[in-house]
């Protein structure tokens, strides 16, 4: 039997406003608006709001919060000041992958996590299940929240302009609660676009509040679709391609997001090490197509002499960059930068080479 | 309202066929290139293929997503048209002005089983 979709607190207003509406992670969402790239492009030159209120938020507290969370997550959030947001992922013991997640440090002992829509489930049984050996309180306020994110060279001055709250004082991957007409809301320097932006946290009131003053002031509402253009050329992950189950963050190429050496480890840590010790099996890739032609997730990836070493895991006919672009899971063995491969689109095969993941370098406000 | 235009064949797969004597120019429609957005690929056969009715031939391809190519006619490639590869969003500007292939038809009554363009209106519910 089919689940009943949801919808976040901004849908109507998303349908009123003509947006392509289609079904995300469970939820009804706008992949478009004015178009894909003219949504990317905002974001790149200037601003852009995305209604992400689909992502799920969980809130472990208790005597042991801090042990617990940095036993269930990659990277290391030990003696890290109040006001810090770390990217990390949790992981099965075999090294696959949960989620990838941000987590939010609060308070001592008190840690907010961000976790992906299509995983709300999962991840709260997963955090559960291994809390059980744990003095913390688990709180999925997935309900409670909804989201925006103000993505842009022009977000802090949006987030001054038209919403009166100044982010000057925040750099990049850090967050500050503000009191926002009487509620305390959650604003952080952090984003999915490879540009300088914000996040906001807050009830579903505030946001629709907040929705309409940004849309009042003009500021360029985008979809999903270009969400994933804007992560794509910035070489960000999105789980369920880059980071599933059957990829661990060493394959890829997240290693720099696991603190293997850090005290009490983490749940994975050993499948980690021994990854990257003795070379995992798969690499994810970078590819460059010189052709037009362009690479769609699922995709074969050969060698040079025809045979299957991997397939695309996110394609696009790059909008910033112009290039035929993919992500790759491959042989390890034919992974090097520089190395040569083919990528069968349709009847057609098309030569691709291994570049770095990160085709558009990011300006994050450091 | 898309534009639709009268004495062409249309398909359900939303190409159409423009028939000069022997010929006949296939694309796809103004709904089609309305619905599909920016075209920023157009994957198309090289001349002297064979195309069949019923069987893709190529894709045009937005930023999100590719869209097969169906053949309303069987056929022989005897022309592409180059001008897509460099600027594939002329599809956008006018898709019955730019056609995709020329094709040599190997069954005019294939014809007959095509829209004119009263019932691909009513089709597309326009």
């Amino acid at each position: 039997m089919a689940e009943e979709i949801k919808v976040t607190c901004l849908h109507d207003k998303h349908v009123a406003q003509g947006a392509l509406m289609s079904p995300f992670a469970g939820f009804d969402m706008p992949i478009q608006y004015a178009g894909i790239e003219v949504e990317h492009n905002a974001v790149r030159q200037n601003v852009g709001v995305f209604d992400v209120s689909h992502m799920g938020e969980v809130h472990i507290t208790g005597p042991q919060a801090e042990k617990f969370v940095n036993y269930i997550f990659t990277n290391d959030i030990a003696g890290a000041p109040v006001g810090k947001v770390f990217y990390g992922m949790m992981l099965y013991p075999d090294g696959g992958t949960v989620d990838d997640l941000l987590v939010y440090k609060m308070g001592d002992n008190d840690l907010f996590l961000v976790i992906n829509a299509a995983n709300i489930d999962k991840d709260v049984a997963w955090i559960n299940e291994q809390a059980k050996d744990f003095d913390v309180v688990v709180d999925n306020q997935s309900e409670h929240y909804a989201q925006l994110a103000i993505q842009g060279p022009n977000g802090e001055n949006t987030m001054r302009d038209v919403l009166d709250i100044d982010c000057s004082d925040l750099t990049f991957y850090t967050f500050k609660l503000v009191n926002y007409n009487g509620e305390e809301i959650i604003v952080s320097r952090t984003g999915y676009t490879g540009e300088d932006g914000f996040e906001v946290y807050a009830t579903p009131a505030v946001i629709v509040k907040m929705w309409d003053l940004l849309m009042a002031a003009g500021v360029q509402p985008c979809g999903l679709g270009c969400r994933d253009t804007l992560r794509f050329e910035a070489g960000l992950p999105l789980y369920g391609d880059e980071l599933t189950a059957q990829i661990s963050p060493i394959v890829a190429t997240l290693g720099m997001f696991c603190k293997l050496d850090k005290e009490g480890g983490f749940i994975g840590c050993d499948a980690c090490a021994q990854q990257k010790a003795e070379g995992s099996e798969k690499k994810l890739v970078g590819l460059e197509l010189k052709d037009k032609a362009i690479p769609r997730h699922g995709y074969d990836v050969l060698d040079t002499e025809g045979n299957v070493v991997g397939y695309v895991t996110t394609g696009y006919r790059s909008i910033t960059v112009g290039k035929s672009l993919a992500f790759a899971l491959v042989d390890r063995a034919v992974g090097a930068l520089g190395n040569d491969l083919q990528v069968q689109v349709r009847k057609k095969v098309f030569p691709a080479t291994v570049v770095k993941k990160r085709f558009y370098t990011p300006n994050y406000k450091k | 309202m898309s534009k639709i235009i009268e004495g062409l064949f249309y398909s359900e797969s939303q190409e159409y066929v423009r028939v000069e004597g022997e010929y006949g120019y296939i694309g796809i429609t103004d709904y089609a290139q309305h619905e599909l957005g920016n075209v920023v690929y157009v994957d198309m056969p090289e001349v002297d293929d064979e195309v069949t009715a019923g069987e893709d031939f190529g894709a045009v391809e937005s930023t999100k997503a590719a869209s097969d190519l169906m053949s309303p006619v069987s056929g022989t490639v005897v022309e592409v048209n180059e001008a897509l590869e460099d600027e594939p969003g002329l599809v956008n500007k006018d898709a019955f002005e730019n056609w995709i292939i020329k094709v040599q038809l190997s069954d005019k009554g294939e014809l007959d089983n095509l829209m004119d363009a009263a019932a691909y209106k009513a089709f597309i519910g326009e």
